[in-house]
């Protein structure tokens, strides 16, 4: 078995909330309580959960937006709340993010393909930026003349194919999708995900999918953690969760996907 | 389709384009040279050689007002320009770093706040002289927390969005990211802020000439006129309205241009007036 990719021990994390009285003490929002996963190259693993469950924050940890409270973050072995900024910024290259909203996603005033290949100036590489963001384009199933456009020029999807090319065009060894297909129409959501698991077997990408909604997680994912309240409530390879989970919460969030056990 | 513009933004451009288009035809013409005196035809009244007449001392009024515009412009180009930069800058910064960095920059905005510009300018006068230069600082002083107040405001907004964190995810410094996609992204909030202080910064300097901190004679300026013009209310009352009358027009021109601009960036807040 392959090295973990990444690996999360027992990552907490809690939000002070605003003072509501003198004489009491602020009260503490619990986001991630000790949760740990492992995800190696070529595999996906799916985070489920209603709003507020934790599933972002997670995500934000991973991606270094945010400390842990307590427990590591380990990236190809480097606990990467531990490194410099300048380290952390060199090694960002391999670990990329889709996020939720394909429309906030991309700096309106910036044509596409400046956008795609923010990632390439990040690392200074200057030379061959045009044809690697036209590689990524046509990986993503759009036409290198694209780059010229400007985000409003594109539908959800579109959009979101655009922010997928934005996110390999480093080449990452790592993808953090938070909600990526939440946003968009169910035969759109089809076609990014296929593009997902596409991507997968070309680049061997490890992914780290977040979703609410457990069918579209089913489609996609080998491992499912299942959070509620900031815990994590059970975890196993997808076949088990969804076929026989042992939680009664898990069976709820099958049922109101319309999966049955 | 097309859209109408709003009135307060085409009044507002008319006003600032006669001021401006006057400011910018005395750098090549004036009717008269605007400080040469001629005793001898004082308190003349309108005619075809002098337009609206002279002053106490012989000198033309439609020359002196449109060096006086002139003067007006450049003050109020250069404060805003200067606070401007410095404002964006530090409310930029506030921004991008946040934490102690951002409370004590806005901590020092308030303490700008604090402090009236005519006591600033007055406190400069007396320790360096009262010039037309430090009339210039202190209303570029003025407009600095104004400045970094806006843009940390705009800017704050701008930091959450997903496009932002796609950048850091990519490996961008804070530096860079306030200057690609921050900047660009709240370019029209400063634009629409940069047009209000100039009318601000137009009635300052009026005020500091009409002081006497500002220009010093014999350089024409609205202010300068204005106060020249006080103890001659009962001879010449046409001396003060004139001056008057322009600093109205500007003020309220770049006001007006200002609020347009600010309906057009903000569909929403004009659906609600």
């Amino acid at each position: 078995m392959s090295a973990p990719l990444i690996e999360v021990r027992s990552v907490s994390r809690h939000y002070r909330l605003p003072r509501v009285s003198l004489l009491r003490a602020p009260a503490v929002l619990t986001a991630v309580e000790s949760t740990s996963f492992t995800i190696r190259a070529g595999e996906t693993l799916g985070i489920v959960g209603e709003s507020g469950s934790g599933k972002s924050t997670l995500a934000r940890m991973v991606m270094a937006f945010e400390k842990p409270d307590s427990g590591q973050v380990l990236f190809q072995g480097q606990d990467l709340h531990a490194l410099s900024a300048t380290e952390l910024r060199k090694l960002r290259q391999k670990f990329q993010m889709v996020f939720q909203d394909p429309f906030g996603s991309l700096d309106p005033r910036r044509k596409i393909g400046w956008s795609i290949a923010e990632p390439l100036r990040a690392i200074g590489v200057d030379a061959n930026t045009a044809r690697r963001t036209a590689e990524a384009l046509e990986q993503v199933g759009l036409h290198p003349r694209d780059a010229e456009k400007y985000p409003h020029e594109f539908s959800g999807g579109q959009r979101q194919r655009i922010a997928i090319a934005r996110a390999i065009v480093t080449r990452p060894a790592l993808l953090v999708a938070d909600e990526a297909v939440s946003a968009l129409d169910v035969s759109v959501q089809a076609q990014i995900l296929n593009l997902l698991m596409d991507l997968q077997d070309q680049l061997g990408l490890g992914i780290l999918f977040i979703s609410h909604d457990l069918a579209v997680v089913a489609a996609i994912c080998d491992h499912i953690l299942v959070m509620q309240h900031g815990k994590p409530l059970e975890s196993g390879p997808a076949a088990q969760v969804l076929h026989r989970p042992a939680h009664l919460y898990t069976q709820t969030l099958l049922k109101a996907a319309g999966v049955s056990p | 389709m097309t859209r109408r513009l709003p009135t307060n933004f085409v009044i507002g451009g008319v006003l600032v384009a006669l001021v401006v288009g006057t400011a910018a035809l005395s750098l090549v013409w004036t009717p008269h040279n605007s400080t040469q005196m001629a005793i001898s035809n004082k308190f003349a009244a309108p005619s075809s050689t002098y337009w609206l007449g002279t002053d106490q001392l012989g000198r033309d009024v439609v020359s002196q007002l449109m060096a006086g515009a002139r003067n007006s412009m450049s003050v109020a180009l250069i404060a805003v320009l200067m606070g401007g930069s410095i404002g964006v800058a530090l409310g930029l910064m506030a921004s991008a770093i946040g934490g102690w960095v951002e409370d004590g920059v806005m901590r020092l905005a308030d303490l700008g706040f604090a402090f009236p510009a005519l006591l600033f300018a007055i406190m400069l006068a007396a320790v360096f002289g009262p010039s037309l230069g430090n009339a210039v600082l202190a209303i570029a002083f003025i407009n600095i927390p104004v400045f970094a107040r806006v843009t940390r405001g705009a800017a704050n907004q701008i930091w959450t969005l997903d496009y932002v964190s796609a950048a850091r995810a990519a490996g961008m410094n804070r530096f860079a990211i306030s200057r690609d996609h921050i900047l660009p992204n709240i370019g029209a909030v400063i634009i629409v802020q940069a047009t209000i202080e100039f009318a601000v910064a137009i009635l300052a300097e009026a005020a500091l000439s009409y002081l006497g901190l500002g220009a010093q004679p014999p350089a024409a300026s609205w202010g300068r006129l204005l106060s020249e013009a006080q103890t001659l209310m009962y001879l010449a009352p046409q001396l003060a309205i004139y001056p008057g009358l322009c600093i109205v027009v500007a003020v309220l021109g770049f006001g007006l241009l200002g609020d347009g601009l600010r309906d057009m960036s903000e569909p929403r807040l004009r659906r609600e007036r």
